[in-house]
């Protein structure tokens, strides 16, 4: 399974740096960040050259996004110092960090959803005419040009609400590269985005190179390490714990030197004896989202769905779940046509769903862990005569919060303050407690870290081994080869193949996901 | 560098070509219904033409102007996701105030008898800086405390009024100078109108079309992203919350102005007026989204559904069982339309 990874090593080590007053276009020396109990920065250091491109590596809660915040003007540290081409400088607002010449592309998309893509781009830099008001035929034409230079196809008119989550993306990186910045911050860009616009991505990023950018680079993904990133500096827990070139380490290296273990397994998937079918689609079709969709589901299965993003996965799920019902087609659970019009009817019939948008969908962002757990089963066997059995409750979720190895010192935080990994646990906890016998997991790893993503993975082959029947969806290409028993694949709406696990490899899928 | 780059399309080339029609459109084919409506009900219940009597038209709009003043500092308010609950109360406050320099020596109750006949720019710069003031305390108190605007707003109406009650113990302040009385009855009695459209017209080029329109939007749609874009949100904010409270001062002179009294009661209620005038004209509560124009047609429909209404001889109290239906309904409406339009693509 490892060795669907993409580990080519082409892009590294061939860039001298620039000579001139400083080697490094950005230095970060010893910089220190507290927040009310918490160290977020101990002592932590980064240098970037000019024209090279740099990773941060780290599990989630390692202090990468807080450098960057740090960086960019967002956050103070509390100590050390920031160089930029060799001069100490102090960024208190992001208008200062800008203006000094840095640019970042944020994780979550910092957009005015309301507003065009022009507007979004120039904010505050809009070209005026000689009266003083902002010229937009020449707006229009900056965004047009930009976008040429960037191979960008769309319209300067678009308002943000109206394009997909990968277009925003575009934008974003559109409105860094707009800045003609030395230094180019890049938060995890393409957790959001598919395969052919991560290639687009790329080709963006080393031409910045070429021209002599910095680019640091955050992201999870081992694959695309190695193949844009120059060197990479690696953090733990707030500490800064070595900077290699990346021609000069493997895959397990990086690893270990993130979680300072080894991790051996990277997808615990057993040989489980399916059972009878639990599940039985026939022609499942949401007019004009997806069509045709047929398949069968054991006791024991992990059925994974592969497809890129927009390819109708999600709408599928949640048209099994009953969020959005389909138009037409017949589902049956344990041989019996079932109709499922509400999400409630599915939790009736057994089911259970892990929505994809962990934020927008899934937690309950304000409220702590007990109430984040408790929500699917505040009915059932925890209600009697109409008042909730309180201990119970909180006895079942305690103990569901234990076996998961939810780490928080009780179950009255706040998830917000949870890393992602935590709070995807707490929303597994929420649909275990329903004791579900089909269990529909949408990017059920989705930005957490390498620790908690192996134990997802090795709890979602535990609960196959017990008799759940899973449906995991994931854009993620090992976990769909390295976790599934068989795959769909999907494109543009329609079942393009069920591949079983002997016969699939990635080619196989990209070749019917991209058709 | 880049040899063969593979290019993100999903938008065709077609809709960047096809030009959409301004959201105004649509409030505006409401305003002609429902003048129509009146129409054609006023040949069949009352024997009479709706719009052709010059005399209400007149009497329309002049009722507009004041309330359409305000709503144009409300509608700035609303866009930057927030709320003026204390517009009403301000226009009391600078009303009475202002009231009090704009007295005649020749009226027997004056307030403060060595200030009669000063030049009616005293006190309307008075009234100004008092809504101004009034402003600057709601946006320092959303902005510094991070109280939402909702309560800071809801505080400041209750103590504008206070404030106006208190300051001539509740008696009403008449006998203004001829100079000033102008700002409500000038240019033939047309001056409030030609305020309110002065005002709109200013205050949609400014948002439209300066650097401090966008950020008044920026701010509205994600303060999270425009802040990371250099922009000073604290700043702007009070800014926009003292843009409202001028104008809710400004719209307090026309009105004293114009029935040449000021009484600690008047605008009452105005603040909702304005906010349903916005919403009318397709200012999203939740921010972000709406125009000037908007807004101007929002409260031209008010205002012709009140005089409709009266001219049809329905009862006052269902005009307003009627009022609250028609913002309910045109809100309903409007996330309709915007949620149809997020699905087609």
């Amino acid at each position: 399974m490892v060795s669907a990874l993409q580990v080519d090593t082409v892009s590294s080590g061939n860039r001298v740096p620039q000579s001139g007053q400083s080697e490094y276009v950005l230095e970060v020396v010893n910089a220190r960040k507290e927040f009310p109990g918490v160290v977020a920065l101990d002592d932590v250091s980064l240098r970037i050259r000019p024209g090279t491109v740099h990773a941060l590596m780290g599990e989630n809660g390692a202090g990468k996004s807080t450098l960057m915040k740090i960086i960019a003007g967002i956050y103070q540290p509390d100590g050390g110092e920031i160089r930029l081409r060799g001069e100490p400088v102090t960024l208190e607002t992001p208008l200062a960090a800008q203006e000094a010449g840095i640019a970042m592309i944020h994780q979550e998309l910092l957009l005015m959803n309301q507003m065009t893509v022009a507007e979004n781009i120039w904010i505050r830099r809009e070209p005026l005419n000689k009266f003083g008001l902002v010229d937009h035929a020449e707006m229009h034409r900056m965004t047009a040009e930009l976008f040429d230079r960037l191979n960008i196809h769309l319209d300067p008119e678009a308002e943000i609400s109206e394009l997909s989550v990968a277009n925003r993306q575009m934008v974003e990186i559109a409105k860094a590269v707009s800045f003609n910045s030395d230094v180019l911050i890049m938060d995890e860009p393409t957790s959001a985005i598919t395969e052919k616009e991560v290639a687009h991505l790329f080709e963006i990023i080393r031409d910045l190179r070429a021209k002599g950018i910095g680019i640091v680079y955050i992201t999870h993904k081992m694959n695309e390490l190695f193949e844009i990133a120059d060197e990479f500096s690696v953090f733990r827990d707030g500490h800064y714990i070595g900077t290699h070139l990346s021609s000069e380490v493997t895959r397990d290296d990086i690893i270990r030197m993130m979680v300072g273990r080894e991790i051996t397994q990277m997808f615990p998937k057993e040989e489980v004896e399916l059972g009878d079918v639990v599940m039985s689609v026939k022609n499942l079709t949401l007019e004009g989202v997806f069509h045709d969709i047929s398949f069968d589901l054991r006791q024991g299965e992990i059925l994974g769905f592969a497809g890129l993003v927009g390819s109708g996965r999600s709408n599928v799920a949640e048209a099994l779940f009953g969020v959005t019902p389909a138009t037409s087609g017949t589902i049956e659970i344990e041989g019996k046509p079932v109709e499922i019009k509400t999400s409630h009817d599915a939790i009736k019939l057994g089911m259970a769903f892990l929505t994809e948008d962990r934020k927008e969908t899934g937690c309950f962002l304000p409220l702590d862990i007990q109430e984040n757990a408790q929500v699917a089963v505040i009915h059932d066997d925890f209600v009697s005569n109409g008042f909730v059995n309180e201990s119970k409750l909180v006895d079942a979720c305690i103990e569901m919060c234990k076996k998961l190895r939810v780490k928080t010192p009780n179950m009255h935080e706040c998830i917000e303050n949870l890393s992602g990994g935590n709070q995807q646990k707490v929303l597994i906890a929420r649909w275990l407690l329903t004791n579900p016998k089909i269990l529909i997991l949408d990017e059920p790893t989705r930005g957490i870290d390498v620790g908690a993503k192996a134990e997802i993975h090795s709890l979602i082959t535990q609960l196959a081994h017990n008799g759940v029947a899973v449906i995991m969806i994931s854009s993620e290409m090992p976990e769909v080869l390295g976790m599934s028993d068989r795959i769909v694949v999907m494109h543009e709406g329609h079942a393009t193949g069920i591949l079983d696990r002997s016969e699939a490899d990635q080619v196989k899928i990209m070749d019917l996901a991209a058709q | 560098m880049s040899t063969t780059t593979t290019t993100v399309t999903a938008v065709s080339p077609k809709l960047g070509s096809k030009k959409r029609l301004p959201p105004e459109v649509g409030i505006l084919l409401v305003l002609f219904g429902i003048s129509a409506f009146f129409e054609v009900l006023g040949w069949f219940l009352v024997d009479q033409s709706f719009l052709g009597n010059m005399a209400r038209l007149q009497i329309i709009i002049l009722q507009v102007s004041v309330i359409g003043i305000i709503a144009v500092g409300v509608t700035q308010v609303i866009i930057t996701g927030g709320i003026d609950l204390s517009s009403g109360s301000v226009v009391a406050m600078s009303g009475m105030i202002a009231a009090t320099f704009a007295q005649n020596s020749a009226w027997p109750k004056v307030i403060f008898p060595a200030l009669t006949d000063l030049p009616f720019l005293v006190p309307l710069a008075v009234g100004l800086g008092v809504g101004a003031l009034a402003g600057f305390i709601n946006g320092w108190l959303i902005t510094k405390t991070k109280i939402p605007p909702f309560i800071a707003t809801l505080g400041m109406m209750v103590s504008a009024r206070g404030i106006a009650r208190w300051y001539t113990d509740g008696s009403p302040v008449s006998g203004f100078t001829e100079s000033f009385a102008m700002l409500g009855n000038g240019l033939d009695r047309w001056m409030p109108v030609v305020i309110f459209l002065l005002v709109a017209a200013f205050f949609h080029v400014m948002m439209r079309y300066t650097r401090f329109g966008k950020f008044t939007y920026a701010i509205g749609a994600n303060p999270q992203a425009a802040r990371v874009s250099g922009i000073n949100i604290e700043t702007h904010l009070i800014k926009v919350y003292v843009i409202a409270g001028l104008l809710a001062g400004l719209a307090a002179m026309v009105a004293i102005a114009r029935i040449k009294t000021a009484q600690a009661g008047m605008g009452l209620m105005y603040e909702l007026d304005a906010i349903a005038a916005a919403v009318i004209g397709g200012v999203s509560l939740s921010g972000g989204r709406g125009r000037i124009t908007g807004t101007v047609i929002g409260a031209l429909i008010l205002g012709v559904m009140l005089s409709g209404f009266t001219f049809l001889r329905v009862d006052a109290y269902y005009q307003d069982i009627i009022k609250g239906v028609i913002i309910v309904v045109a809100v309903v409406v409007d996330m309709h339309r915007q949620s149809k339009r997020s699905k087609k693509t």
